[in-house]
């Protein structure tokens, strides 16, 4: 079991959508970084995500980790928000049917997963449709 | 730099779910059989690929463990892990040690013993190569984001189902050949197409196996193999790099920077190009990767892997035979020997000892090695000199 802090310090990213700006070239990073890696500047001023966005790839996860056992099947993908960052979450509130490449989705605070025995429950973003 | 050579090569007996032998067990046994093919004792250092010993079998420190059991101490050993990469990283690190003059003789090996964990503990500890903050987190396997690429290369270029059913199609049927290959049977598209879904697109006969497996190789100068008397087969072109793990961070998910960079070292090093490799050995962890790894390669032209897989390009026979050995696919995958293994069989290939699987008249061949999903890759290549 990971202790609380591994947790508590993504929580800005996970609740927040914080991400940071360059300031010497305008360029999002998500989660935040220290160096730019276009311009090398190292000057970051922190943003909060767009929270829509178009849907560019999916998958249905059948054979999940452990810690996704009772979840399984579920949507995962990628999309591009409207700020140009892209990010990576669970698709829900839509049936796999309904999935395609292209479809335009929200961001929505969720539960994530549950540590089980006497770990936390891991909160973050999720996508649905918008 | 000194020219290196590859004087020795050799896996354990066979791959698959070795439930009474240890990963110290199969490493020995393929470093023995490829100390033996080189007909040499005295080895100088050693290097290790291993993705996760740690999760897979609770061993850390295995570069003395294994150093220890082929009864070797005090000599040098380091173990390196570059993911599923790790196999083709420790040859790099050998190859360099042996062309700096740092040392003459150098064993690379790659071990990986997965079967001793369960399957879901095993998807846990393959997922650790994918950025466990922001795709581990949202519940993302390797077959998940594989699964990602293969629906962007499909809506890109328009690359179908059955193409990449073809890919394991093709390994199978070249794997059936290799007597050490974990699943030595011909499959058919129907099979592919109706097996169980793992991750959509990708069903399980799209995916590489869980493995128990080793895989080693004996490097020398180039002057120090000719006294020896047998075939060689230099190293000529050597190339790694890296791109972000995390697969959103991309600007193109279909597109696999960090081969196309380590081809380009190890092209311009060799002094060739795509047109001159007459056999491959790649990263077929699921179908979708190697036709991506074609095109990164520039074996084809960027979104033609699947229909190049389609016309025959790639099988035994074909123009350029991809995956002889049957590949991760129909071979195995055990992660960190992966690398190693695919040396194995290229410089079998370029002696001309492949038997039935063997690319007639094969004189430079290629190697790919990929770490995640791309996030780390390795490019060697191998040339027979007559």
């Amino acid at each position: 079991m990971p202790t609380p802090a591994k947790y508590w310090r993504e929580i800005p990213q996970r609740y927040r959508l914080e991400a940071g700006k360059c300031q010497a070239c305008g360029q999002i990073y998500f989660p935040p970084r220290q160096i730019c890696a276009l311009c090398g500047s190292r000057e970051f001023t922190p943003t909060r995500l767009a929270e829509k966005g178009k849907l560019l790839t999916y998958t249905i996860i059948r054979v999940p980790p452990h810690q996704f056992a009772d979840l399984a099947p579920y949507a995962v993908g990628i999309a591009e928000l409207e700020d140009g960052v892209r990010l990576t979450a669970q698709i829900v509130d839509c049936s796999f049917e309904e999935l395609r490449v292209g479809m335009p989705v929200k961001i929505e605070f969720r539960k994530i997963y549950e540590e089980g025995q006497a770990g936390i429950i891991c909160y973050g973003y999720k996508f649905v449709p918008e | 730099m000194r020219e290196v050579a590859i004087i020795g090569v050799g896996l354990n007996k066979k791959w698959g779910e070795l439930w009474d032998k240890s990963l110290r067990q199969i490493f020995v046994e393929a470093a023995l059989a490829a100390l033996d093919d080189a007909g040499v004792d005295k080895i100088d250092s050693m290097y290790i690929g291993s993705m996760s010993s740690g999760l897979f079998v609770g061993q850390e420190h295995i570069g003395s463990l294994l150093a220890d059991y082929l009864g070797k101490v005090p000599l040098s050993a380091t173990r390196v892990e570059s993911a599923c990469a790790s196999g083709g990283a420790a040859v790099r690190l050998g190859f360099m040690e042996v062309a700096s003059g740092m040392s003459d003789v150098v064993l690379v090996g790659g071990v990986e013993k997965m079967t001793d964990v369960t399957g879901s503990e095993a998807t846990y500890a393959l997922g650790t190569a994918a950025d466990q903050e922001y795709e581990g987190y949202h519940g993302l396997t390797f077959p998940g984001l594989y699964a990602l690429i293969a629906r962007a290369h499909m809506e890109k270029y328009g690359t179908t189902r059955e193409q990449l059913a073809l890919v394991a199609v093709k390994n199978h049927r070249h794997g059936a050949r290799n007597p050490v290959a974990q699943y030595p049977f011909e499959i058919t598209v129907e099979g592919v197409l109706n097996s169980v879904l793992v991750a959509d697109p990708l069903r399980v006969l799209d995916c590489s196996p869980i493995t128990d497996g080793a895989a080693a190789a004996i490097l020398c100068p180039v002057e120090m193999a000719r006294s020896l008397g047998k075939p060689i087969v230099k190293i000529i072109g050597s190339g790694q790099a890296t791109d972000s793990i995390a697969l959103v961070q991309r600007k193109d998910m279909t597109w696999l920077e960090a081969t196309y960079q380590a081809a380009k070292q190890a092209y311009q090093m060799a002094n060739k190009g795509p047109e001159d490799i007459d056999v491959l050995e790649v990263h077929d962890c699921f179908t979708i990767a190697e036709i991506c790894v074609l095109e990164a390669l520039g074996i084809v032209d960027r979104g033609e892997g699947g229909r190049a897989t389609e016309a025959g390009l790639t099988t035994l026979g074909g123009k350029i035979p991809v995956n002889p050995s049957g590949g991760l696919k129909s071979k195995g995958h055990p992660v960190g020997a992966t690398g190693v293994a695919q040396i194995v069989e290229i410089v079998k290939q370029l002696r001309g000892e492949a038997g039935e699987r063997q690319v007639k008249e094969a004189r430079v061949g290629l190697t790919q090695n990929m770490g995640g999903t791309g996030g780390s890759s390795v490019v060697h290549i191998l040339e027979r000199e007559d």
